[in-house]
């Protein structure tokens, strides 16, 4: 039976259309390796030059493809990925549920408060800028002052209430949970400060911090626009790596068309064809065909099993060799994997509860800025001055400490960091995980797919052994093949092939017919047939056998010994069989390993070991590791991990190298000691500005140069981490 | 003074149109595609060729 990999134009993937009531059908794809302007003109024109399709447009930034069609009964979206696939751009359509959220309203509702505030800024510094000269007894009659300052109140109230927004609404969210985060002391800040401005203003006096409050909100701004970045970014590379695991399934109907669904379109019953190369959408039953199932991202084990009409196999595992027919004994939120992802949630859960820096400072710094500007007022009433005069230097108290430069310490270190692990392939999902991962004493490792490579690879077989059976490997899509043709680098194929699901490849190599496959296969008899070897002979000659092993990765030793300078301890949690963790553990230098356990067991070794006060550190691939990431401080994925361990993880590093892990710790710890020395800075600027406050030494001048240059300071100091690259 | 009154105004009517242009920009997905703006200028429309 002769296998093909690529999506057959009879595959129906209407299921994919996004269908609006008033308006033709969409479909969106996301296009791999479009780069540049000739492949995005090539695109465009093939596209749009298909029967049925009105236009396409794609999006060179984030590699989407949308595709408008003229009407539901013209349109093929199964065409349009063909002709990409034709063109060399694979690619692979959007679950339209998920394309639905990619709007960010949030980022454009910031980036307009931030326009607002640059704006009122700007255009009160114009008035302030006058007033500023009066207080140094430049030529500023009390009347040009008054207008001035109304000026000032007009252009800054309404923009400093609009840019305000989300802080105010953060920190009233916030305030009815009996809690009090960074956003409470900045809206009561800018909320006093125009108050108390405008109060000056009607009764003749010299101190309206109108320019203060706005510049002050177009600071934060920054930061906080900083910070939805970063989460963007990460959340956008998810969706991409998600949209990239394809999650659909081939359902063949009953009138025999196949058509490509969601997977949370399976229903029970459904009969489902699986080819080689394809992941098991749900838990089904086999009907028809023999196969081979990797169930290493479900489980870890590394050897492949066979799969037989009436075998149960899960969801999650990748079918090897032959096509098969499956019955869906479950839909996609029933199935195995539910379990785990059950799990998933409640360790999320407990992450949640971790506590970000930024905000266990506010826990701090509320109390004791505010209880400052308190005695301020009540110390200045006593010593003597007037109820104004006091008021107004409480005021001037807690304008002067208004958290700016520590609304900016932490996003700025933040974004800083991930851009530049992000340049060396490691994609940070969120700031408080770079936060957790700096905590980290104790690294537990996956063995398969982490510590090796995931795949197998031929052990010592001598390269003309090698040569003879490539033309039939090279022919197969089983793992083993490939690692053999791997081995034997690009050559001929051998003709007449004939791919024997389960059993082997069959074929002509210079005339002589040849087999590759399992040892009965071959025609060795009498051998216990072990998953990882593979049988090769010419038709009546010698056989041939081919070992085969997971390899460790080639920097695993260099890694854990760079982990044990830094201090941390090492362990593996396997789910394979001990006598092959036993080896990865030798080979790599780890010392404390346990084999054979469960995806459930997995995580409650986690558990046991933070319940001894530890700060896990977790890295693994497979669906079996999904929880533990989850539970774990800190979770690190690599790219070829399953999307359910993508999630869980806080961080995905691609490309072959385990270093990436050490690299992602030392720049954690590096961005932690940043914002505790931008706190510190923060602090010591609270600590010169807020007594010279309390004195009544400020003025509006003054606390606009102070606020803007204790950014700036903060930000610069951010910048440094970027340049040590 | 007078000169002021009428300058005041003026100087915070063109900032707002500032404001206005840039949300125009925001809400009609400017920013949406950077680097494929950046392409297209390099294509040229099929129906441009000179005859």
């Amino acid at each position: 039976m002769a296998v093909s990999h690529d999506l057959s134009p009879a595959v129906d993937l209407t299921a994919f259309l996004k269908r609006r009531p008033d308006a033709a059908p969409t479909f969106e794809l996301r296009v791999k390796g479009a780069r540049c302007a000739a492949c995005l003109g090539k695109i465009e024109r093939e596209t749009a030059a298909l029967p049925g399709v009105t236009s396409a447009r794609l999006n060179l930034t984030n590699g989407k493809l949308t595709v408008a069609f003229d009407s539901l009964a013209d349109a093929d979206p199964g065409a349009v990925v063909l002709r990409l696939e034709n063109l060399g751009y694979p690619a692979t359509p959007y679950d339209p549920a998920q394309a639905a959220d990619a709007l960010d309203r949030e980022g454009r509702r910031l980036v307009l408060c931030l326009a607002v505030a640059a704006f009122g800024a700007m255009n009160t510094m114009m008035f302030s800028v006058p007033l500023w000269a009066g207080l140094f007894g430049q030529e500023l009659g009390p009347a040009t002052r008054v207008v001035m300052q109304w000026w000032c109140a007009l252009v800054a109230t309404p923009c400093a209430l609009y840019a305000g927004r989300p802080f105010f609404e953060s920190a009233w969210r916030s305030l009815k949970r009996r809690r009090a985060n960074m956003d409470v002391p900045i809206s009561i800040g800018v909320l006093l400060t125009l108050g108390i401005s405008f109060s000056e203003t009607l009764l003749r006096g010299r101190d309206a911090y109108f320019d203060a409050a706005v510049s002050l909100l177009f600071l934060l701004l920054i930061g906080r626009w900083l910070d939805h970045q970063l989460k963007l970014r990460a959340r956008s590379a998810a969706s991409d790596l998600l949209a990239l695991q394809a999650p659909a399934a081939t359902v063949v109907g009953e009138d025999g068309v196949e058509r490509r669904q969601p997977i949370s379109e399976v229903e029970v019953g459904d009969v489902l064809i699986v080819r080689p190369g394809e992941r098991i959408p749900v838990d089904a039953l086999v009907q028809s065909g023999s196969s081979e199932i990797d169930n290493a991202l479900l489980t870890g084990e590394t050897a492949p099993v066979p799969l037989r009409p009436g075998h149960v196999c899960r969801a999650g595992a990748l079918n090897l060799s032959g096509v098969v027919h499956l019955q869906a004994l479950a839909r996609s939120e029933d199935s195995a994997v539910a379990a785990i992802a059950r799990l998933v949630e409640a360790g999320a859960q407990s992450k949640s509860k971790y506590v970000q820096l930024a905000d266990r400072a506010a826990s701090i710094y509320v109390p004791v800025v505010h209880s400052a500007a308190l005695l301020t007022f009540a110390g200045g009433w006593i010593v003597g001055l007037g109820p104004r005069e006091a008021i107004l230097r409480a005021v001037a108290v807690l304008i002067i400490t208004c958290p700016c430069a520590l609304g900016l310490a932490v996003p700025a270190v933040q974004i800083s960091a991930s851009a530049r692990l992000f340049r060396r392939g490691v994609l940070v999902k969120s700031g408080a995980a770079l936060e957790r991962l700096a905590e980290v004493d104790h690294v537990v490792f996956d063995k398969t797919g982490v510590l090796t490579e995931g795949r197998p690879k031929v052990l010592d077989a001598p390269a003309s052994t090698i040569a003879l059976a490539a033309p039939l490997a090279r022919a197969s899509s089983h793992p083993l093949s490939r690692a053999l043709a791997a081995e034997a680098g690009p050559g001929p194929c051998a003709d007449a092939v004939i791919e024997h699901p389960g059993l082997g490849v069959e074929g002509i190599i210079d005339g002589r017919r040849a087999r590759l496959g399992r040892a009965e296969f071959v025609g060795v008899s009498g051998r216990a047939n072990l998953e990882t070897e593979l049988w090769f002979a010419f038709q009546g000659e010698t056989k041939i056998r081919f070992r085969f092993s997971d390899r460790l990765r080639p920097d695993a030793a260099e890694t854990v010994a760079a982990l044990a300078a830094r201090g941390l301890s090492v362990e593996i949690l396997s789910g394979d069989a001990p006598f092959p963790v036993a080896m990865a553990a030798e080979g790599a230098g780890i010392s404390t390993w346990r084999g054979g356990l469960t995806p459930i067991e997995k995580s409650e070794a986690i558990l046991a070991l933070q319940s001894e006060g530890r700060r896990v550190l977790m890295v693994g691939d497979g669906l079996n590791d999904a929880a533990a990431l989850a539970r774990a401080d800190a979770a690190m994925a690599p790219g070829t991990a399953l999307d359910a361990s993508q999630n869980a993880a806080d961080l995905v590093f691609s490309g072959e190298a385990l270093g990436a892990v050490v690299d992602a710790i030392d720049v954690a710890r590096q961005a932690r000691r940043r914002a505790l020395e931008n706190f510190s800075f923060a602090a010591l600027y609270n600590l010169i500005a807020a007594p010279a406050a309390m004195l009544g030494l400020m003025n509006p001048f003054v606390a606009a140069l102070a606020m803007s240059g204790s950014s700036l300071a903060v930000t610069l100091n951010a910048l440094r981490l970027r340049r040590r690259a | 003074m007078n000169i002021f009154m009428m300058l005041a105004p003026m100087s915070v009517f063109l900032g707002l149109l500032g404001v206005g242009a840039f949300w125009w920009t925001l809400s009609h997905g400017q920013y949406e595609d950077p680097s494929g703006d950046a392409a297209r200028i390099l294509l040229d429309d099929p129906e441009d060729r000179p005859l």
